[in-house]
């Protein structure tokens, strides 16, 4: 079901694949000698890429009329219907999450695959990667399971009167480019602006909204994360006087050869 | 067995990066006992093809390509079919948009295992364990890959070139598909250096006060041949392209050098600079976060310090 022209009355769905991640600001800490996230006094985000990714296609909803259904899918454990349900509360109209605990970046694409499988998506949207293990993998495999092309590094997507158009950020530039549906887009910053804030109105509709609950197929990982280590520690900074900058050039310049 | 790496062209040229990841592969070869083969697509004539010889690349596998443009789903069949053919047990990436673009297809195509984000040698072999960068690099990983087949995908900067000198064997061959992609406009960078391929970054946060004193962000930065980079803020608001916004939502970066100018240092930012060899920041405030991470720093208005580091600069070079 490719259709390079979009025609006039065809109508689209989108999802959006969303990850449950710490807040960008979080403290990060290990606990059982190294082997597990600390989880303790974290707080829960929809990765900031994922949010941006439901942003534009909040965006392209209201603005097109092109796009008649936004759901968003989580792999996870019941704890993340709380980033779900955020995100039915900006406007999604339906959330799924696929009951299982993520074990890396393939075995999640493994699960969202088999769920996509069985829908009829036209456009699948994914951050480009997460701001906890930052594999910057699933959308890469998501697209490779379905057989689906994948366009990395969008910064921009418009759905316009008879064409999709994709900008995507290359080595040392920027293209545009025309795509078919159904395909999977990866997006980056700039692909929406400012992530929405829920309204009260929001999150009482969301409330509403259907979540379902799908069961797992059960796709095993490809890798374990064994250990964690946080970078070592830094050494003092050394301080210069406002009216020595010449001194630190020149010690900067013995120490790290930048001319 | 073989070593398979990804050898990406730019114009037809290869880039210093392209010469770290060969040399990176060629390491990995030499533990396993076995040879690196390349593997490059697109028009690259072969005198440049060969210098990847000398680097370690006994072989290199050139496809040429009537395709207008990166096709995700295309490469990624045509490399899982080489790394089959040549048996590869490794294969390597550059941890950047093309790399980030294709491993993952790889991956999930061929069943094996990938790390990205990494930044050194494997800590061993059997079993295959790699370091790779978590929480926007914030800490470490250690990845347990247990597929036959392992990629991985290198961080620009994090490995040093070594010259290995073989005779390098070029095969040709081709790249055919039907592209479900077109392309309908380049906009290709060619006066700036990437920001991600830079060994020195010179970058401006909220402290410039105005968009409108980046010229002395930007004349430093010529002068040191760096690139330039901005705070989330300052692409937030507009002031720079979000191209240039460095941390840990926008670029990460592992320069030689990373000058923070009027960048108070959110945590967010430092997790995008953590993997700096060294880090100079001015700022007004000295209870700024950045000096935490900094090893040279300077208390002051960074207007009126900029041109003072232009002018050493110039001073140093003679």
């Amino acid at each position: 079901m490719r259709y390079t022209i979009i025609k006039k009355n065809i109508i689209m769905k989108i999802l959006v694949c969303i990850s449950n991640v710490p807040d960008t600001t979080t403290k990060i800490k290990f606990k059982d000698n190294n082997t597990t996230f600390d989880e303790e006094g974290v707080q829960w985000i929809i990765n900031p890429w994922d949010e941006l990714a439901l942003t534009r296609a909040l965006e392209l909803k209201e603005k097109t009329g092109k796009v008649e259904h936004i759901a968003v899918a989580n792999v996870g454990e019941k704890v993340t219907e709380a980033t779900l349900r955020k995100a039915l509360a900006v406007g999604a109209d339906k959330a799924y999450r696929i009951n299982s605990s993520p074990a890396d970046s393939f075995s999640v694409a493994s699960e969202l695959a088999a769920f996509i499988k069985e829908q009829d998506y036209d456009i699948i949207l994914t951050g480009i990667e997460s701001s906890d293990y930052n594999n910057a993998a699933t959308g890469g495999m998501l697209a490779e399971l379905l057989d689906m092309q994948s366009i990395s590094s969008a910064s921009s997507l418009d759905i316009n009167e008879d064409e999709i158009v994709l900008g995507r950020e290359i080595e040392g530039g920027k293209e545009t480019l025309s795509v078919s549906t159904p395909f999977v887009g990866i997006v980056q910053k700039g692909i929406a602006l400012e992530p929405r804030i829920p309204a009260m109105r929001g999150i009482m509709m969301a409330r509403k909204k259907p979540l379902e609950t799908i069961e797992p197929a059960g796709a095993a990982p490809l890798v374990e994360y064994t250990e964690f280590e946080l970078p070592p520690e830094k050494g003092d900074c050394k301080m210069y006087d406002a009216e020595n900058v010449d001194q630190l050039i020149e010690d900067l310049d013995k120490e790290a050869k930048i001319l | 067995m073989s070593v398979l790496v990804y050898t990406e062209n730019w114009e037809g040229q290869f880039k210093k990066k392209t010469f770290e990841l060969v040399s990176y592969a060629h390491a990995i070869a030499d533990q396993l006992g076995t040879a690196v083969t390349a593997i490059s697509i697109g028009k690259v004539e072969d005198s440049e093809l060969k210098k990847l010889g000398n680097y370690g690349a006994a072989k290199v596998k050139h496809l040429d390509t009537a395709l207008e443009t990166l096709d995700n789903q295309i490469f990624a069949k045509a490399i899982a079919d080489m790394a089959v053919e040549e048996d590869s047990g490794v294969i390597v990436f550059s941890d950047n948009f093309t790399g980030k673009a294709l491993a993952p297809r790889l991956s999930a195509r061929l069943k094996a295992g990938f790390a990205g984000g990494v930044t050194a040698l494997p800590e061993s072999f059997d079993p295959f364990i790699i370091k790779s960068k978590v929480f926007s690099g914030k800490a470490f990983g250690k990845v347990t890959i247990n597929s036959d087949k392992k990629i991985i995908a290198l961080q620009t900067n994090s490995f040093d070139i070594k010259e290995n000198p073989v005779e390098v064997a070029v095969e040709k061959g081709s790249l055919e598909g039907d592209s479900s992609l077109k392309l309908k406009d380049v906009n290709k960078v060619t006066d700036k250096i990437i920001l991600t391929d830079a060994e020195v970054i010179v970058s401006g946060g909220r402290g410039m006060k105005s968009p409108d004193n980046w010229g002395g962000i930007e004349e430093l930065a010529e002068k040191l041949g760096a690139a330039t980079g901005c705070s989330r803020p300052v692409s937030d608001d507009g002031w720079r392209p979000h191209e240039e916004h460095v941390g840990q939502t926008g670029k990460v970066v592992a320069p030689n050098v990373y000058i923070a100018l009027g960048i108070s240092g959110a945590i967010q930012h430092i997790a995008g600079i953590s993997g700096s060899k060294y880090i100079v920041a001015v700022n007004k405030d000295e209870e700024a976060p950045i000096f935490n991470v900094a090893d040279f720093g300077i208390v002051g208005d960074v207007n009126e310090v900029i041109p003072k580091m232009v002018e050493a600069v110039e001073k140093l070079k003679g």
